[in-house]
């Protein structure tokens, strides 16, 4: 560990229960920690933030039947208390800017900012999607920039980029599947999803209309290549497979299992959340893989949960490839990139597309980020990145296997994922304790219960993004949550106390969740 | 009446060809608290080994499959109010549908009491 400052001097936050102090403050608030009430208490429906101009004149009679007979229920803020109230529950929140966010299978990973100053250009920026194609020949290059780089990424023969999120990918794929059988005459049923699969594959193949069959997983925490071959048959349309799966496991069998599949006439489906790990170092196209979303929010360091909107492209293998949705991009001989749609998609003999799956191309924000991303990476970078993402959480899985059960930690290294179970801890403590501890501790807590096939699962990634120190950090406070539990501390089922919010009652919640305000009267 | 159990840990007891399902008590101690039970609809025809219910908790949605062929003729509506029958009394009230037996002889598949007992010691 680096001693920040040689003197040893550490600021405190001093007691956590200020009531111990003899005294509480009548704001509610720690000093400059503040508690926040709702917009609705602080203003009321009386007031209005803004000075409207009296209607000049009478609405027309053919408005009448859709005018408002009461007043809307809004909070009427000032403008000072509206920004108040907004940046005082920021500081209530926990962000990737704030501290290290190990959510497994969310890949968090910092959004470098240089990302920002590039996706602000005004000429990717300030473009609108029905603007003559002529016009934005710089957005449509940078388009076609980013599509090229995925497909050397992944080895595969084309990519769909607008599929906006890691779900809507797998739709996209799943239909480019279902398109390319129905185009061959075939009636094909049933998907098959591995046990340990993300819990939106059964949903997306059930979605578009596949019956699915689940593939048990072998005691290593692999897909059972031999009940998937027993599977396998005339009906079945594809497999959806996660490589790196949900274990944070690397499917060695990955391409005899692809193999298997086209044997009997179906296609592989990959779901590429997990391509952090692997970016640089494994094309899925080698691997038999003839559909994968990316999600741009993740590998490629777009913001992600709250931060910004989702992006998942679809790379697509040369079989399926004459499905892929419109629009897209394409480069002819004279060097311009052109827009592919319905109008021009003869042209360009792409006349067996699926349809689309949005109107427009997608989340040309995100493209701009994620391209940033790659260029100022390069090739060697992005293997970097895969290669520590591994190694980091080769780093916690290590660090903290005496005191947390890894359940496959004894098979050799995990991938970009450290898991922990819970069932070497004392009765009566559990993965949620050690989640609401690690609150107190300042940390957003790991993925809990997921994957579902590990009891009490606990899934650690730290991405690339944490350095040695601040993994460190992590590694002593999980490692002294985990040793408060294994020594039964009774006070670790209070956690968390120190938060802005004590252990809220996540039942309760789930059972009669309260999702609107209603004021006194429309109560 | 009889009752059997699957190694997906739901029971069904069977009263003249009618079996009515639920999840076993070891199922809904390792769910933790239930928070939603999404329920078959009555009259849909189901396949042994069907997913056809899906059972929430605090931690998982998880999905019930249907020990046996046959219609659906009960739901247990009360659950949609409250599903915490489920964890109070999970072999009782806490039931989930009703099915009348299109083969009867799928039970012979299941296991009884005292083999399911031995089932989850070793799990």
């Amino acid at each position: 560990m680096s001693a920040p400052n040689p003197s040893g001097w550490q600021p405190t936050m001093g007691d956590a229960d200020y009531a111990d102090e003899g005294f509480v403050t009548a704001s509610g608030d720690r000093g400059l920690l503040l508690e926040e009430a709702l917009s609705f208490e602080i203003g009321s429906a009386e007031k209005c933030g803004v000075d409207l101009i009296e209607p000049e004149h009478e609405p027309a009679d053919a408005l009448a039947p859709f005018l408002r007979k009461h007043a809307p229920d809004l909070p009427g803020l000032t403008e000072p208390e509206a920004v108040r109230h907004y940046s005082r529950l920021s500081r209530l929140n926990y962000g990737i800017d704030l501290g290290p966010f190990p959510l497994g299978s969310c890949t968090m990973k910092h959004n470098p900012r240089l990302n920002e100053k590039v996706a602000r250009l005004p000429g990717f920026a300030d473009v609108h999607p029905l603007q003559p194609t002529a016009t934005v020949r710089g957005a449509l290059e940078a388009m076609q920039e980013l599509a090229h780089w995925l497909i050397e990424l992944t080895g595969m023969a084309g990519v769909a980029l607008s599929p906006k999120a890691g779900a809507h990918g797998e739709l996209c794929g799943l239909l480019c599947i279902k398109a390319a059988h129905d185009d061959a005459g075939e009636m094909r049923d049933v998907i098959l999803v591995p046990e340990s699969a993300h819990g939106t594959n059964p949903a997306t193949a059930a979605f578009a209309g596949y019956k699915v069959e689940s593939i048990p997983a072998t005691a290593d925490g692999r897909v059972d290549l031999a009940a998937l071959k027993e599977k396998l048959g005339p009906h079945v349309a594809g497999v959806m497979i996660t490589n790196p799966n949900t274990c944070g496991l690397f499917e060695r069998d990955m391409k005899a299992i692809s193999d298997a599949v086209h044997a009997v006439g179906g296609y592989v489906y990959c779901d590429g959340a997990n391509f952090n790990a692997i970016v640089g170092k494994v094309r899925p196209g080698d691997l038999g893989v003839d559909a994968m979303h990316i999600n741009l929010h993740k590998t490629f360091s777009t913001p992600h949960g709250g931060g910004g909107p989702g992006s998942g492209p679809v790379v697509l293998s040369e079989a399926l490839c004459p499905y892929g949705p419109l629009p897209f991009t394409e480069r002819t001989d004279d060097g311009l990139v052109h827009l592919v749609e319905e109008d021009n998609a003869d042209e360009f003999g792409h006349t067996k597309a699926f349809g689309r799956m949005t109107a427009f191309h997608g989340q040309m924000g995100m493209f701009t980020r994620a391209l940033t991303y790659m260029l100022s990476h390069g090739a060697d970078g992005l293997k970097q990145v895969a290669e520590d993402a591994v190694l980091n959480a080769n780093y916690v899985l290590r660090q903290c296997e005496d005191l947390l059960e890894a359940p496959f930690g004894k098979a050799g290294p995990c991938m970009h994922e450290a898991l922990f179970s819970d069932t070497n801890l004392p009765e009566g403590y559990s993965t949620l304790d050690i989640a609401k501890g690690l609150i107190d501790e300042g940390f957003h807590p790991m993925t809990v219960y997921f994957p579902l096939v590990v009891k009490g699962a606990m899934l650690v990634e730290p991405t690339e993004t944490e350095s040695r120190i601040g993994l460190d950090r992590f590694i002593a406070s999980l490692r002294h949550v985990a040793t408060r539990a294994l020594n039964g501390d009774e006070s670790l089922h209070a956690a968390p106390v120190l938060a802005p919010r004590r252990r809220l009652d996540e039942t309760l919640a789930a059972r009669k969740p309260v999702l609107v305000w209603k004021g006194e009267d429309s109560g | 009446m009889s009752r059997h159990f699957t190694k997906d840990h739901e029971w069904i007891d069977v009263s003249e060809d009618v079996g009515t399902v639920g999840i076993t008590d070891y199922a809904q101690s390792q769910l933790g608290d239930i928070t939603f039970v999404e329920l078959p609809e009555v009259g849909s025809t189901v396949g042994k080994s069907d997913s056809v219910s899906v059972v929430d908790s605090v931690k998982a949605a998880s999905d019930v499959y249907t020990p046996v062929s046959g219609e659906v003729v009960a739901v247990n509506d009360a659950l949609a109010d409250e599903p915490e029958k489920v964890n109070t009394d999970a072999e009782g009230e806490g039931w989930l549908f009703r099915v009348s037996l299109s083969d009867p002889g799928e039970l012979d598949s299941l296991m009884d009491e005292a083999a399911y007992t031995t089932y989850i010691a070793g799990l």
